[in-house]
């Protein structure tokens, strides 16, 4: 079936299978930042924001995207310069390691920010529950997480 | 060595930016043209003979390209393995656990594929299956294999037994010295217990999956290996190819652990492209990967042999592994295993005993310390409880009987290069020992390291920059990063000139392993050695056209005057060219005794108990990095924090549950990692850097030292909270619930020294 809808700020009409899933999708179009993992929604590795709130792409359908806007990493900067408050504090907190959760803590924890400008640490941490990290421990996304919030409230 | 300059130094990671946002791209991103999609049909028991795969309903449907069988592939043998090939890629004859891989359909797309794999219709035979591992070596239970599978000989895998191996032993290690029944009739205290370690699934969150090709007479296979070198070693030899015609291509990889260690998807990708002439990716879901890997659960029967004064006489263990259907690297940690029970302490007795099982179960292979985190458990919480019963700190009795720098622990190998009582001051310090309720620490030393062969290839460009390609691995331990800033100290050149290839055999120097906490210690040294060689053959060039040449940062002083890399180059060559050194290290000089270093574990935690529900919450968390010099401070943090992290899990909620012959929970909601909720409330993080080690500028290993003291410390923890050592891990809270009511019922056994 036929769906309109805007990627990443690009308007896009795609002829989609009813029964594909968004992660499949973005991917095939060759956003793959949004990884695949535990395929049952409690990883967080796909998050993506669908208008705004964080989705897990991989238990989310392709056509939810008709009439309506998908954000993945890939649309938060164009150039290593160009970085989004939230990239930036990952890098200086050093908040990843194999980085294959990153992108979608990242899209969770910018769509926290944007819903709650000031949150505190165990606010963080609640919302971070959505997403699973191996590598790190944790600590310094909390930490990024935070920091990113103070830069964004004071520009 | 010149002093280090930028090694030392916290640099950002050089793949930050790609992993930020979001165009690092990993095997399962990649997008091979014209790629056809393997999905495996995997058994739907444990244990049964194959009597007929009739595959004609799925090769009947639209998309389907083939369905892969051993037998559609003969004459070619589908088993690898490098400690023993045992290991079908497909099953042929017989299934030996529930999932494993018995075809492989082939189609245009997945859908396809997914839909192929339900049609295969396999006729099985069904056979008594064992589960438990104890019950897997006692008489008369069912063979896992009919015929025991024989060893490859890789002299690598020193020190696994390959003797006396028979009916489900996988395999066995004994280590003893001294006499043992005399120190036992000496003591004047024993302690003895039985402890369990979990069934463990290392959950990178990147699944397996690999795409295979072959070209031009050669097989090329994208994957997710930690190791691609054996990697390319197995599938040679699967299809009889030279070496130099398969080529093992690892990118970015999302989380390894020692999961990724050895060949795991690769065969399954390679038959399919060899049946289909396609290139063919197989991307397996958590649910296979947790039927393709778990971690050797075990039961370590323990006692020790103490003098009244906390000296230390004897120590004795009988170790069994829950090891899986097949050998994988199981019969190396279970030599690990028996090396990291009885931990860094001087004794004049020990024996271990270590056995492991083949089971109808997953295959288990390493994971984060393998031997060390289980062994630990058994090791140190008996250390604590010799204490209370001695009367002695659990602090001070461990200072009086840990081994001191140059010390042996293993006799003939190298001795301990790491100070473990300042390291235990610095632990305990932190963790408010003796001032607090609910704490628990412990030590760990592991041969770590791996069989020291290494290789190291440098450029030289003819701007004077230059760039190194390496076999070891990126995994997210920051390998990129710390390499290139030994390459660039090694040469004397800023971070901003010198640029990094890594794991692709086709390009890349040899390099045995990326595991056991090597690559900084060994691919540091062969790297630093391939500097020197690049350095020596400048110099070589220079001598054309100067006398008095000496090393220079960045380049020469040749007659007085600095010369560049790139001016001594362009210079000799008259228009372009470039200088390459090579280095290789092995097991000789420096590196006769092994292991090459030994990787420390001095961590702890302070714990609280919630009574009414069991739930254990962890209030600080202290590691301390005995890492001889940190060429990336923040990266050791960040390894140390992850490792300790890793065995929380293992700790208090990770556990795979057979029901019957069946996982009961192979999955990421029903197997529970650590969460962000379940960090510690504090996290204290100290470096000991006594450039003590043989890496680069004193560095030795971390990034699993961190974790295997852990699970035992956060049982001492809530032990010393309940009045009684729990034995079994992970603590769930129905588990310490069930303490908590037999103690409070008057069924205290052991004396507990509370606080």
């Amino acid at each position: 079936m036929r769906v309109t809808g805007t990627i990443n700020g690009q308007a896009a009409t795609l002829e989609i299978e009813p029964s594909t899933l968004l992660l499949d999708l973005l991917r095939d179009l060759g956003y793959t930042g949004a990884k695949p993992s535990c395929e049952m929604e409690v990883c967080g590795a796909c998050t993506v924001q669908l208008d705004g709130l964080p989705v897990s792409a991989c238990t989310t359908l392709a056509i939810e995207l008709d009439g309506r806007t998908v954000e993945t990493v890939e649309g938060l900067a164009n150039a290593e310069t160009d970085l989004h408050p939230v990239q930036q504090a990952f890098l200086k907190e050093s908040a990843f390691q194999c980085g294959f959760c990153t992108p979608g803590m990242i899209m969770s924890a910018k769509a926290l920010l944007e819903a709650n400008p000031s949150p505190s640490r165990d606010e963080v941490v609640h919302w971070l529950e959505g997403s699973i990290c191996r590598c790190t421990g944790y600590e310094p996304i909390v930490d990024a997480v935070l920091e990113a919030a103070e830069v964004i409230r004071n520009d | 060595m010149t002093e280090p300059k930028i090694a030392g130094t916290s640099v950002p990671r050089l793949d930050g930016p790609a992993k930020v946002m979001g165009r690092a791209k990993y095997a399962v991103d990649l997008d091979i043209p014209g790629a056809a999609h393997g999905v495996a049909v995997r058994a739907d028991r444990a244990h049964a003979r194959i009597v007929e795969i009739d595959a004609s309903e799925a090769e009947a449907l639209p998309g389907v390209l083939a369905v892969v069988t051993a037998e559609t592939v003969a004459p070619i043998d589908v088993r690898f393995g490098h400690i023993s090939r045992d290991h079908p890629a497909l099953a042929f004859d017989k299934v030996r656990y529930a999932g494993e891989p018995v075809a492989l359909v082939v189609a245009e797309t997945r859908r396809a594929a997914e839909k192929g794999a339900r049609l295969v219709r396999i006729r099985y035979e069904d056979l008594p299956a064992v589960i438990d591992a104890e019950e897997a070596l006692a008489d008369g239970a069912p063979l896992v294999h009919d015929v025991h599978p024989g060893r490859t000989g890789d002299e690598g895998f020193h020190g696994t037994t390959a003797d006396a191996l028979e009916g489900n032993l996988c395999a066995a290690n004994l280590l003893e010295w001294g006499d043992l029944d005399a120190a036992f009739a000496a003591a004047d205290v024993v302690v003895e217990g039985e402890y369990r370690y979990p069934i463990l699934y290392g959950y990178a969150m990147e699944p397996y999956n690999a795409t295979a090709l072959f070209e031009e007479g050669s097989l090329t296979v994208y994957t997710t290996a930690q190791h691609p070198y054996m990697v390319r070693d197995d599938l040679a030899l699967m299809f009889s190819l030279p070496l130099a015609r398969v080529r093992v291509v690892v990118p970015y990889v999302g989380g390894g652990y020692g999961t990724k260690s050895y060949t795991k998807v690769e065969p399954l990708a390679a038959l399919g492209a060899y049946a289909t002439g396609r290139p063919v990716r197989v991307a397996l879901s958590v649910e296979e990967a947790i039927y393709t890997t778990r971690a050797d659960s075990a039961v370590i029967r323990a006692r020790s042999a103490f003098t009244s004064d906390g000296t230390l006489l004897a120590r004795d263990f009988d170790i069994v592994m829950n090891s899986g259907a097949y050998s994988d690297n199981s019969p190396l940690v279970c030599a690990k295993f028996a090396a990291r029970t009885f931990g860094p302490y001087r004794m004049d007795a020990l024996r271990v005993r270590c056995r492991s099982a083949f089971t109808n179960t997953t295959p288990a292979s390493s994971l984060r310390g393998f031997g060390a985190p289980q062994g630990n458990l058994g090791g140190e919480l008996q250390m604590d409880e010799a204490a209370d019963k001695l009367g002695i700190d659990a602090r001070e009795l461990r200072l009086r009987n840990v081994v001191k720098p140059g010390e042996e622990i293993l006799k003939g190998k190298r001795g301990i290069d790491a100070d473990l009582a300042a390291d235990l001051e610095l632990l305990t310090e932190s963790l408010g020992w003796g001032e607090r309720e609910g704490v628990g620490f412990g030590l760990a030393a592991s041969d770590a390291g791996a069989h020291p062969t290494s290789t190291a290839i440098v450029r030289i460009h003819g701007d004077g920059s230059a760039s190194c390609a390496i076999g070891a691995t990126e995994l997210g331990q920051g390998s990129r990063t710390v390499m290139s800033q030994i390459l660039a100290d090694g040469l004397g050149l800023p971070l901003e000139k010198v640029a990094i290839v890594q794991s692709d055999t086709g390009v890349v120097a040899y390099e045995r392993t990326t595991g056991a906490s090597r690559t900084t210690t060994l691919n540091g040294r062969s790297l630093l050695a391939a500097c020197d060689d690049a350095r020596r053959k400048i110099r070589e060039l220079a001598a054309e056209f100067a006398t008095e040449i000496e090393d220079a940062p960045g380049g020469i002083e040749a007659d007085g005057a600095f010369m560049s890399y790139g001016e001594v180059i362009r210079k000799w060559f008259g228009s372009g060219g470039e200088v390459v050194g090579s280095a290789a290290i092995r097991k000789h000089g420096d590196f006769e005794k092994l292991p090459p270093f030994w990787e420390i574990g001095a961590s702890g935690v302070a714990v609280s108990v919630d009574e009414e529900t069991g739930r254990v919450t962890v209030e600080q968390l202290t590691t301390v990095g005995d890492v001889g010099f940190a060429i990336n401070p923040t990266l050791v943090h960040g390894q140390d924090l992850g490792a300790a992290t890793m065995t929380l899990g293992a700790a208090l909620s990770e556990e795979l549950v057979y029901d019957g012959t069946t996982l009961s929970n192979p999955n990421v909601v029903e197997y529970r990692v650590p969460r962000a909720g379940d960090m510690p409330k504090k996290i204290d993080q100290i470096l000991a850097e006594r450039r003590d080690g043989l890496g680069p500028f004193g560095a030795k290993g971390g990034g699993e030292g961190a974790g295997n003291p852990i699970g035992a410390a956060v049982a001492a923890a809530v032990g010393r909270l309940l009045g009684r050592y729990p034995t079994e891990l992970p603590l769930t809270p129905e588990r310490v619930w069930r303490l908590i009511q037999e103690v409070n019922a008057g069924e205290k056994e052991k004396e507990v020294v509370r606080g």
